[in-house]
């Protein structure tokens, strides 16, 4: 059995991605090391030599062996600490829709939030608040079904489905407060208002859920990046 | 007697929603058929879909969906997964954790980047059909690399990325043959030598839609994309 100390996580403190990872190793209550890329300045030889497929964050290294693509990190952490609380439910057509969710939100819900980054103009940016609203609405009929009265889509405690959408609740936020929008509102989704408190103060996520004014911040400073890459040099 | 009876109500149980054409149905249909597992299949027509299908996958409105005892389940790689974890049979996925994230992995690679990339050089025009062209060529390099010392992406027997890879087995020969490119030629001798094992497999042989009528369909898709000037 590998120790504890054998387990490194390559990230960045900004990536809903990274804080996946993260919170599946604390709920299991793994140490591990925590490396942070600098993205802006180049990727570490570490992160080129661990994913040269994707050359991206999160990685996680067990022993000398690198793992990538956080839901698929996500699950292996949850099946080599099999001891600790299980992140993914036990019946199988649960941890089908479990899947489906994550999945729906890395493909559909996430990549949606991110053109309002690049978007030109407020009114495009406008234009993709009902549709994240529409996704939010779904994903709350969701948490009715999944919970099932229980404080977590995971049930009692934080699952798979919790993690994988509760990693994005910091970028909702900053994306609430630059755009004078509310995403999460009382009478649209107010199960998930509730559950995005209780998820944010969990003790497995509270450490790593960035603070919404350093990521503001951090947006910003991107999108001034993406601009002027964008714009031809005269 | 009882057996019989038994196994004829189980075997109803499993319902497929897809397409003659769809390779991500087609997928689902090579997981059921490896494990033994009987299922109805239904042929959609996505132009007009049945109120089944929309009342099963009111998110997507999409195909495929497996419907097990009258509960759907969505999105392709969630359903091999479902499929591996309830007939346990003849495995998609390894035991081992690292070995399990491995073809996790892959399965992922093929359908959010080689796919794209490939589709890409199908679907464009112009520079963006060049890049797609180099950055599929970049994506096949990375599977070719994978199948080193292997007959399967699973080691001897057919797995989970097998399947998802599957499509370069029948579809890839009919892209080529409409567009008039070559994409996996002799640079990729394992990825060749793969398709070959694949596609002679007993279970996958005969399973997809015939060739003939592949290419006709995309052949008329490809006009769509690029109409004659």
């Amino acid at each position: 059995m590998l120790k504890s100390e054998d387990v490194k996580v390559l990230g960045s403190w900004s990536s809903p991605f990274v804080m996946r990872a993260r919170i599946a190793l604390n709920i299991k209550s793994v140490n591990y090391e925590y490396l942070e890329e600098r993205l802006w300045e180049g990727k570490s030889e570490l992160l080129l030599k661990s994913n040269p497929v994707h050359k991206k964050i999160p990685v996680l290294i067990h022993g000398d062996k690198p793992i990538c693509e956080s839901l698929v990190i996500v699950q292996y952490i949850d099946e080599v600490w099999s001891s600790g609380p299980s992140i993914l439910p036990s019946d199988s057509h649960e941890r089908a829709t479990a899947r489906f969710w994550a999945a729906y939100l890395d493909e559909k819900w996430f990549p949606t939030m991110k053109t309002i980054g690049l978007a030109q103009g407020e009114d495009a940016r406008k234009a993709v608040i009902p549709q994240l609203e529409e996704g939010l609405v779904l994903l709350e009929e969701a948490f009715g079904k999944c919970s099932k009265g229980k404080p977590f889509f995971g049930g009692d405690q934080i699952g798979f489905q919790d993690i994988a959408f509760g990693c994005f609740l910091g970028w909702l936020r900053v994306t609430e407060k630059m755009n004078g929008a509310k995403l999460l509102s009382e009478d649209k989704t107010p199960a998930l208002l509730e559950w995005a408190h209780r998820f944010c103060s969990d003790a497995a996520v509270k450490d790593v859920m960035p603070e919404t004014d350093k990521l503001a911040e951090f947006s910003k400073m991107i999108m001034a990046k993406m601009r002027a890459a964008a714009t031809p040099k005269s | 007697m009882v057996e019989v009876e038994i196994a004829k109500s189980m075997a109803e149980e499993v319902k497929l929603f897809k397409t003659w054409s769809t390779p991500f149905g087609l997928r689902v249909v090579w997981a059921l058929k490896l494990k033994g597992i009987p299922y109805e299949a239904i042929d959609e027509d996505l132009s007009n879909k049945s109120a089944l299908l929309l009342q099963y996958n009111p998110v997507y409105k999409k195909v495929p969906v497996l419907v097990h005892n009258g509960k759907p389940i969505s999105e392709s790689l969630v359903i091999l997964e479902y499929i591996d974890e309830t007939w346990k049979q003849n495995p998609l996925l390894p035991q081992d954790p690292l070995e399990k994230a491995r073809e996790r992995f892959w399965a992922k690679f093929n359908d959010e980047k080689l796919l794209q990339s490939i589709w890409g050089v199908f679907a464009k025009e112009g520079k963006e059909r060049e890049e797609a062209m180099a950055a599929s060529m970049e994506n096949l390099k990375f599977v070719e690399e994978e199948l080193k010392g292997k007959k399967f992406f699973g080691g001897e027997k057919i797995g989970l990325a097998d399947i998802t890879f599957g499509w370069l087995a029948n579809l890839i020969c009919v892209f080529e043959e409409v567009t008039g490119l070559k994409m996996i030629d002799e640079r990729f001798p394992l990825l060749l030598a793969w398709i070959q094992e694949f596609s002679q497999h007993p279970i996958i042989k005969d399973a997809g839609p015939p060739h003939d009528k592949l290419v006709i369909k995309y052949q008329a898709l490809y006009e769509k994309f690029h109409p004659a000037k």
